[in-house]
């Protein structure tokens, strides 16, 4: 009997969140298609004509992933935390931060991943120019990770509450409000032509402390919420 | 070296007995302070040759921001102290410096809305300094709301410590995003709030009204914590022996 | 194999307190290798908790766990490894089959050899719902389930929170039967239960709790 190893564990666990996401497309679709409804909501809000849209573009663009990631994060935690599976995760004898990061990749896959592919179609929509679209792609990708990791904290803290959702996009969009910052500001830069790198960098930044510091402060919320 | 005085401050009978004993050594400094700040302020500094007598305002709008932030990492530390050495009592402190917090940073807000009147004409404006303490605010929100919703006592400041912790660590981040933010977009008609440069008159109320307001901040916070020692230890025999006396 | 190592678990003096009331109040327990405890008590008395507890999943107020005279708390890791738990929830995701199911979880904490988790669910009567998506099982044949995931776990000590529940007599003979094989190689078993498990060949010691 040999112990699995970390890494190996790891891959068990994205796997497996890979599986379950296959088997329940339909809940995977579920926030691309509010993605798409609330930008939607602008152009009925504000005006059809793309010149106006264009300048508030890259705004309503990251403002709707922002909340369909949040939508998204109901995947994260909760159904293991309900049918008893994370509780047997957080007695496997693996590092827990290393099995949450797992997670968070796994779900990024399922939940980023196809709201940045989709974003070209719904930033054309909104006027944003073809050569744009690198960057809209590319900071999104950045954002949504960001959102993970930070929004992976927050549904740890709020397994099992009642009204946890609500709760989780008040604990969740405070910390978010840096990423849409700079996020919005790059493809903002990027619709005018100029060089979007210093805010893409700076996203690239807080990625990188989000996936370090995220997975050692989500494994801490889930023993407490195991309590 | 002897943590034993340490374990004993934790303990909460002791904590409550020395917090009440602390009070008035930190209130009567403090209303003192407070009345010498205010009157220095309001009366004794000459007004400011650009704004006027507007600028008073900031006599209470620098020490309600100063504070709304200290507060915070007040409650940090305490939280951080509650979940790596299981303090019950730090995390009452903790829980005790929140609202506190939070009502300096409204009260940072709605001064710094009533200095934005006199000065650009209107109650609010996207200033890097107001939207930040906007922030703060949602930041304390999110934390009370956490231990709000969590019934059990032990979980609720657990998670919220873990919550304030996070705060912390992103609160340089936010700021130093939302000062970046605000450089981009410049119009001519939008100015910051602009500390005015002080000289010496209008230095020493300002100075003494922070200390005054940091005092002021120990006493309610030690008040706050009595009462949440109160409310956790309500069944301990400790306590009936205490409020007998 | 783990069992080999393990001689005995301790629980001292292990107090709980869930916000003003105290669950658990200075419980004491010990069990060595070879044999099985059976806890008991009224509804909210604390067998779950005390489960918990010696899993790690809970931190007293007081008190130690120590298997092989050792703090548990000292590397938490390694102490996950030496026991296998079942509570009172399956466990298992209704989405997967039992073999993906028990692929998983086992497969966190050990390599799984070929045709093992068939073994296991043979043994428990279940082979048939290997494939089938563990929704579309009965309460009595998850709880079969959940047990084969003990099985497989390789620990030399099972705590069992409810194993009996949905179990008709069949499955509580086979269930019985296993933890008594178990107990033979030289494992150990703490049960929550409200019946007293009849394990065959093994008399089981009772600690009763106090509401």
């Amino acid at each position: 009997m040999s112990r699995t190893s970390f890494s190996a564990a790891a891959i068990l666990v994205f796997r497996r969140d890979l599986l379950l996401a296959q088997r329940h497309w339909g809940q995977v679709a579920q926030p691309l298609v509010f993605f798409l409804m609330v930008t939607t909501l602008f152009p009925l809000a504000l005006s059809p004509e793309l010149a106006e849209l264009r300048r508030i573009g890259p705004g309503i663009l990251w403002v709707a992933a922002l909340l369909a990631s949040l939508l998204g994060l109901e995947l994260l935690f909760r159904s293991d935390h309900v049918d008893g599976t994370l509780e047997q995760m957080l007695l496997a004898g693996q590092p827990l931060s290393l099995l949450a990061l797992a997670k968070g990749v796994a779900h990024w896959t399922t939940c980023g991943l196809p709201l940045v592919l989709l974003s070209p179609f719904v930033a054309t929509g909104l006027g944003v120019p073809f050569g744009a679209m690198a960057t809209v792609m590319l900071s999104l990708a950045l954002g949504t990770g960001i959102l993970s990791a930070l929004g992976a904290i927050g549904s740890a803290l709020t397994l099992g509450l009642r009204r946890g959702s609500l709760l989780l996009g008040l604990l969740v969009l405070p910390l978010a409000m840096p990423a849409l910052i700079f996020g919005a500001r790059a493809v903002d830069l990027a619709i005018h032509g100029d060089s979007p790198r210093g805010p893409l960098l700076l996203l690239t930044a807080m990625l990188v402390l989000a996936v370090t510091l995220a997975p050692p402060a989500i494994a801490a919320a889930l023993r407490i919420s195991a309590e | 070296m002897n943590w034993a005085w340490l374990h004993k401050l934790a303990s909460p009978p002791h904590a409550y007995r020395i917090a009440g004993n602390l009070v008035p050594w930190f209130a009567w400094p403090a209303g003192v302070l407070l009345v010498l700040g205010l009157y220095g302020g309001l009366v004794l500094a000459p007004p400011d040759y650009l704004q006027g007598d507007a600028f008073r305002i900031v006599y209470v709008h620098a020490p309600a921001a100063w504070l709304s932030m200290a507060a915070y990492a007040t409650m940090a530390v305490a939280a951080a102290i509650g979940l790596v050495w299981r303090i019950k009592l730090a995390h009452a402190a903790a829980a005790a410096a929140a609202p506190i917090g939070a009502s300096f940073t409204v009260l940072a807000l709605a001064t710094g809305a009533i200095w934005g009147k006199p000065t650009w004409g209107t109650w609010w404006v996207w200033d890097a300094r107001l939207t930040s303490e906007l922030i703060l605010l949602f930041l304390y929100a999110g934390v009370m709301a956490l231990r709000g919703s969590i019934d059990d006592r032990d979980r609720a400041d657990r998670a919220s410590a873990v919550l304030a912790i996070v705060g912390v660590v992103n609160l340089p981040i936010i700021h130093y995003s939302v000062y970046w933010w605000n450089t981009l977009h410049q119009p001519s008609t939008l100015t910051k709030i602009a500390k005015p440069s002080m000289a010496g008159d209008m230095l020493w109320p300002l100075l003494t009204m922070m200390l005054a307001f940091t005092l002021f901040f120990a006493v309610v916070l030690l008040v706050r914590l009595r009462a949440e020692i109160l409310q956790r230890e309500r069944n301990a025999s400790w306590l009936r022996m205490e409020l007998a006396r | 194999m783990q069992a080999a190592h393990f001689s005995r678990i301790s629980a001292k003096g292990i107090e709980v307190w869930r916000g003003d009331r105290r669950v658990l109040a200075g419980v004491s327990l010990e069990a060595a290798a070879g044999e099985c405890v059976h806890i008991l008590g009224p509804n909210g008395s604390g067998k779950t908790t005390l489960l918990r507890v010696v899993a790690g999943l809970l931190s007293p107020e007081a008190g130690r766990i120590e298997c092989n005279g050792q703090d548990t708390r000292s590397d938490r890791d390694a102490w996950c490894g030496s026991f296998a738990y079942l509570a009172h929830s399956d466990g298992l995701k209704p989405e997967l089959s039992a073999r993906e199911n028990l692929a998983f979880e086992t497969g966190l904490r050990r390599v799984v050899r070929g045709g093992e988790v068939e073994t296991a669910l043979a043994d428990l009567g279940i082979a048939h719902a290997l494939d089938r998506p563990a929704a579309t099982l009965s309460a009595g044949q998850r709880r079969r389930v959940a047990f084969a995931r003990v099985m497989l776990a390789d620990a030399p000590l099972w705590l069992l929170d409810e194993p009996y529940t949905n179990l008709d007599r069949d499955g509580s003979v086979l269930v019985s039967a296993i933890i008594g094989r178990h107990l033979d190689r030289g494992g150990a078993a703490l049960i929550a239960a409200h019946q007293p498990p009849a394990i065959p060949g093994h008399r089981t010691r009772s600690l009763e709790l106090a509401a």
